[in-house]
């Protein structure tokens, strides 16, 4: 086990499944529900407010039993552009991924125009990515840029 | 030549500029020729989910022009939408009675909405504050007709550049034809940064003003648009730049001999009504244009021409 790995031993390690690591810490709660981990029915365990080299400060989410797609993952990084997905099976790391952020985004967020379209009738939001850092999306529908991204609840 | 059978115009970029050259051009034809039962066998449903009579009578004109049959609404009031039916069962409804939808809505982004419900091709005739592409398009049209060219042209919009969608449109389609574009507005209603993005993509000039004297003489088309004293924070303020951005006979002495001044109507002072008697005034031809270019793009878009 790396030194790395020892130090991610504060949140106990897990037998398999995946860690998310270098999220900010005010973007952990986010991360979740992106994920929908909120609803997820194994041992999910979150570190905030640990030491980091990067960034002073991140926060950390392990889940127990999990792998994710990685279209799932790029929908993280609207949240944690930096952060890293680490796979593990009995205990060893296979693969570390960074994540990137997607062209499209679907669902996940809200528009920020009350006058959308999406606002005001049951439908799924697009978005399209016109910068993605700082992030700058569009709204498929009503076109609208924005910057300040809204999660839907 | 491109083929539009069963295309959709939602938003000015839904369409190259080899696409708009095409409408403009079969908009000539037609205006040389307008009554011809091309669509006789076809019916339109125009539906005005908010009242417009300007949009919805030049549409309405240009469909009777081709001999389509109509049907529709120009209110929402007594149809199924207000007894909450939702725009999605709506629009399925109406696509399976008609070979086209025009569709006006209040709110940004239902025409995109629309046009993924829909099993025939949509026409977006204004949605809020977002798009109005016809407008664009006989825009872009009366831009050609009176100037020969739509190249390498000195465009000065004039008034509300930031919250004019006609405006935002008109910009972002002459980004196809190197232009110089002049702008002229209070500093509350500058044209936003999201609509400059285009010029900058596009490596072209602009020049900002505050008043509308110091961009005439380098003009080869005035844009006018109202200011709306409801759009600014502090009334002194409106007081202020009220007449900065009207015009009148004397407002354009100077001005290049080619020079048309361009509205999208319904204008209120800021052009005085002795400018309708220079030969600069163009705003009412341009209104009648935009039955041929309505005719254009139904043709093109049901495949008869």
């Amino acid at each position: 086990m790396t030194t790395q790995n020892k130090k991610e031993l504060i949140v106990s390690a897990i037998e398999n499944g995946t860690v998310i690591d270098h999220i900010p810490v005010e973007s952990v709660l986010k991360v979740i529900r992106i994920l929908g981990l909120d609803n997820y029915q194994d041992e999910v365990l979150i570190g905030i407010n640990l030491e980091s080299k990067k960034y002073k400060r991140k926060g950390i989410v392990k889940v127990r039993n999990k792998y994710f797609e990685k279209s799932d993952l790029n929908k993280i990084a609207l949240a944690a552009p930096h952060a890293t997905l680490i796979v593990i099976k009995d205990y060893e790391v296979i693969e570390k991924i960074s994540v990137e952020t997607p062209e499209h985004i679907e669902a996940i967020i809200k528009c920020i125009n009350p006058n959308c379209i999406t606002n005001n009738e049951t439908i799924e939001t697009k978005f399209k990515v016109v910068v993605k850092e700082p992030l700058k999306i569009q709204c498929h529908y009503c076109e609208k840029t924005m910057t300040n991204i809204r999660f839907v609840e | 030549m491109t083929n539009l059978k069963g295309k959709n115009l939602i938003s000015i970029s839904d369409y190259s500029k080899q696409e708009y050259m095409e409408i403009l051009n079969l908009a000539a034809e037609f205006e040389s020729n307008p009554r011809q039962e091309l669509l006789k066998e076809k019916v339109i449903a125009s539906i005005f989910f908010e009242p417009s009579t300007r949009t919805r009578l030049s549409f309405e004109s240009a469909a009777s022009l081709l001999g389509a049959k109509i049907i529709g609404f120009s209110n929402p009031a007594g149809t199924s939408q207000s007894k909450g039916e939702s725009l999605h069962d709506t629009i399925k409804m109406v696509a399976s009675y008609s070979d086209l939808i025009i569709m006006r809505h209040n709110k940004e982004g239902a025409a995109r909405y629309a046009a993924e419900v829909s099993a025939v091709p949509v026409i977006n005739a204004g949605d809020g504050a977002n798009q109005h592409p016809t407008q664009c398009m006989l825009d872009l049209y009366s831009i050609l007709k009176t100037q020969g060219t739509l190249d390498n042209l000195n465009i000065t919009l004039v008034g509300d550049l930031k919250y004019g969608r006609t405006v935002h449109s008109l910009v972002q389609a002459m980004c196809n034809f190197n232009a110089t574009f002049h702008l002229v507005s209070p500093v509350e209603l500058k044209l936003p940064s999201s609509v400059k993005m285009h010029i900058k993509k596009a490596k072209l000039d602009y020049y900002q003003y505050t008043n509308i004297k110091d961009a005439v003489a380098v003009s080869d088309i005035i844009y006018m648009t109202r200011v709306q004293r409801e759009r600014f924070s502090d009334p002194l303020e409106y007081e202020k730049v009220k007449d900065l951005c009207i015009i009148d006979a004397s407002t354009l002495e100077g001005c290049q001999p080619n020079m048309r001044v361009l509205h999208p109507l319904p204008r209120v002072n800021e052009i005085a009504v002795d400018v309708d008697s220079t030969p600069h005034a163009y705003y009412f031809d341009q209104a009648r244009n935009g039955v041929y270019v309505r005719q254009a793009l139904m043709a093109a878009i049901l495949g008869v021409k």
